[in-house]
């Protein structure tokens, strides 16, 4: 119990450090440079500070649990947020992203906010269905995807709102700085191409899981549907990118897309499904 | 990732039109198109109750909505997966994969055994292009570096042609094929496989034969003559529960099993652990209480004995349950509920409070009349029809306890666990497992692999010349160039 509640802790402060970034972060697209810079490393070292209690309070929560904590919607949102925060610090390592700091923090925050109000269930042990190494593998496959994909999107979504501005005229004042169109369009579809084949893994290892623990490896489960569903799309987008050529608008758009289907199979079939993967406590 | 794969073929007037077809139908656009269909025909299916996955939810579907229930059922929306739409979309799908990645198999191969294109006049024209002044063994070192990192050559005087990253197109052309394999894998075990479902009661034995099964579905090509011979005996089942939460934490299945061989064995089946005898699989799916009565009449003849398996209702394993003895003059049925700790709810009455046997308690009403057993109608076993029977008796009873009414007596001996075992033959699944996992190298191969050409040309005066070109990936080709000079000038 101690254990957990220093996981609850981390997790309050992790909400107060995401509420700071914003503002640190909106100074920044308005003040001159080397201010906006400053504001801007402060802002990427509190991202820093966060992503490390966030997984502190992740690692507690498995301790105080006796299993890798992925048993509910709770401790998958938690992770979700983690793994989201490490790819843009990953990212951030090679591209300058860290105009992205501002809907990265949003983003993070409403989740954890989401979990800590409405997903909250006390630490609890895992049904005999979840007991198996796949839980780890499986889960943690699908989970890297989904903050990669989301990753992809929000970059997808900025420069679909970019491009509108640039046909309208010009970039807002705050967006002056962020990369080009081509490099956010590049950066998206390399995101996708890099973490595709996870996501195909998740599917697989699902399956293999599904076929020891349910007795066949693919039922149409609306979980096992949306996975292929949001396979598919994935699939298409890459293809529509390498092989037809499609580019900037279209490819964003179907990104989007193929990002909502993820997104939908997370909510939606979480909350109001009937399969099999509906544990009890969401 | 399938590309150019317009096969030109001259126009030929007669089968021109299939031709078209053909062509239409494997070019890259049409499969793109198809993916997408795939992809939003599968939404149906996951949105409305399915029949395979769950038939109660659509047979409530047509209490709620008749009218639409009937319109959806004739688009074949209740079984969308094997619905002729959805089939023909894949099929279609396949058969254009086919097309593409066939001849692009063939093509690739030939390209594989074939040398590197000659070296191009003008070198400066190309990618990552330097000239510098060399030192007459400039060749020689190049073709070191080459073979060291595995390129394919082609010597030539005073030049030489680099190939390498055929794997991209290996990995594309392995990841397409493989699923098919996984296609295949599918088909297969729809084809040759079998499932069903069986109850057994602690002590009871399940011997793998067609009468043996609750349910039972076969493959469209096989048959009951396709069950191997095995054996389980249930000798214990151990449910363990959280005492606070309820939870359920482990179900344990001991059983002995004797196989083909007729080796006896003691093994223990568990939610993920399945047992195998040969190509099947058994898999512990759900438990619950049989109890175990005795009915007798007013002179004390037995008319019924035996375990009958009660359905649990909740998670407590609150069961209900029917005990129909057609050979009582009249019929009796108990319509019965079982609780393995009874609790008194002052709403909903008799409750369960938790999983396990520390208080149980066998409810039940007596009706006397006509079963409606001979009427051909199958009935729930768990259910009785008393439309044409009337309740002479209400009352509960502790293990080891009897019951007298009008007519005859009821014993409730003992309370024993039943498991459901699901029985699962799937001989198309280890294709599509290594289609799976090939798919998957196939890919990984696919988008990380890079082609990239790398020439070298020194002439009569050791002016030496190099350039490349890359499909994709151009920066890193830049970084290999680099390397590629100073291997050349000799600089470690």
């Amino acid at each position: 119990m101690g254990v957990f509640a220093l996981s609850f802790f981390a997790h309050a402060f992790e909400t107060a450090w995401a509420v700071k970034v914003p503002a640190e972060g909106s100074n920044a697209r308005t003040m001159d440079y080397t201010k906006a810079d400053k504001a801007a490393r402060i802002a990427t070292a509190l991202m820093l500070l966060g992503f490390i209690l966030l997984l502190v309070g992740v690692i507690a929560r498995g301790l105080s649990n006796g299993h890798v904590p992925w048993g509910n919607m709770y401790e998958f949102s938690i992770t979700g947020a983690l793994t989201f925060t490490g790819a843009y610090l990953v990212a951030l390592r090679k591209y300058d992203l860290r105009w992205l700091g501002l809907f990265i923090s949003l983003a993070v925050l409403l989740t954890l906010g989401t979990a800590i109000t409405l997903l909250y269930r006390d630490s609890a042990p895992l049904v005999p269905a979840l007991k198996s190494t796949w839980l780890v593998i499986h889960v943690i496959a699908a989970i890297i995807s989904g903050g990669v994909f989301l990753l992809s999107n929000v970059i997808a979504g900025a420069y679909l709102y970019l491009d509108s501005r640039e046909r309208a005229g010009g970039r807002p004042a705050w967006a002056t700085r962020l990369p080009s169109l081509e490099v956010l369009d590049q950066l998206s579809y390399r995101l996708v191409a890099f973490v595709f084949p996870l996501w195909t893994f998740a599917v697989i290892a699902g399956a293999i899981w599904a076929e020891s623990a349910w007795g066949r490896y693919w039922g149409w489960d609306p979980k096992e549907t949306w996975a292929f569903i949001t396979w598919v799309a994935y699939a298409a987008y890459l293809h529509a990118r390498v092989t037809v050529g499609w580019k900037g608008r279209r490819a964003a758009w179907l990104c989007l897309f193929a990002g909502s289907t993820f997104l939908f199979n997370y909510v939606y079939v979480n909350v109001w499904g009937t399969g099999k993967h509906t544990y009890s406590g969401l | 990732m399938v590309s150019q794969m317009q096969t030109e073929v001259p126009e030929i007037g007669a089968g021109g039109l299939a031709r078209f077809a053909w062509r239409q139908l494997t070019s890259m656009r049409t499969a793109l198109i198809l993916l997408m269909m795939l992809g939003l025909a599968a939404i149906p299916g996951s949105l409305l109750p399915q029949r395979p996955q769950n038939p109660m939810a659509v047979r409530q579907y047509f209490l709620d909505q008749p009218g639409v229930a009937r319109w959806i059922d004739m688009a074949g929306g209740f079984d969308v997966y094997a619905s002729s739409w959805f089939s023909a979309i894949y099929i279609l799908l396949f058969i254009s994969l086919i097309g593409c990645v066939l001849p692009r198999t063939f093509e690739h191969f030939k390209a594989m055994r074939a040398l590197p294109p000659v070296t191009p006049k003008n070198l400066e024209r190309l990618e990552a292009h330097s000239a510098f002044v060399g030192d007459g063994n400039d060749l020689e070192r190049a073709e070191k570096w080459l073979r060291k990192n595995h390129f394919r050559l082609r010597i030539q005087d005073g030049s030489i042609s680099a190939e390498k990253g055929y794997v991209r197109e290996s990995g594309n052309l392995l990841f397409h094929l493989s699923l098919i394999l996984i296609l295949i894998g599918v088909s297969v075990g729809s084809l040759f496989g079998m499932k069903g479902s069986a109850i057994i009661t602690t002590g009871e034995r399940f011997i793998n034969l067609a009468t043996s099964y609750d349910s039972i579905d076969y493959g469209k090509l096989t048959n009951e003559t396709s069950l191997n011979t095995f054996s389980i005996k249930l000798n214990k089942f151990v449910g363990t529960y959280d005492p606070i939460t309820n939870i359920p934490l482990d179900y344990s299945a001991f059983v002995t099993t004797i196989d083909e061989l007729g080796n006896k064995r003691d093994q223990v089946i568990k939610v993920n652990s399945p047992l195998t005898f040969g190509t099947s699989r058994v898999y512990l799916q759900a438990n619950g209480y049989s109890p175990f009565v005795t009915v007798r009449d007013e002179i004390g003849n037995v008319t019924f004995q035996g375990a009958v398996p009660f359905l649990p209702q909740d998670t407590n394993l609150r069961s209900i349950g029917s005990i129909k003895v057609p050979e009582a003059t009249p019929q009796l049925g108990f319509v019965s509920s079982f609780v393995p700790t009874y609790e008194r709810d002052p709403q909903l009455g008799a409750i369960s409070v938790y999983p396990l046997l520390l208080e149980p308690k066998l409810l039940f009403s007596i009706w006397e009349g006509d079963l409606g057993l001979d009427t051909g109608i199958p009935q729930s076993i768990y259910k009785i029809d008393t439309s044409s029977m009337t309740r002479i008796a209400l009352d509960s009873l502790a293990p080891g306890k009897s019951y007298s009414f009008k007519g005859g007596s009821i014993t409730f001996e003992k309370v024993e666990p039943w498991i459901n075992l699901q029985i699962v033959r799937d001989p198309g699944k280890s294709y599509s497992l290594i289609g799976g996992i090939l798919a998957l190298l196939g890919l990984l191969a696919s988008l990380f692999g890079r082609r990239r050409r790398i020439w070298i040309k020194v002439d009569a005066s050791g002016r030496a010349e190099v350039a490349g070109l890359a499909k994709t990936n151009a920066a890193a080709l830049e970084e290999e160039m680099v390397c590629f000079v100073s291997a050349i000038k000799g600089e470690k």
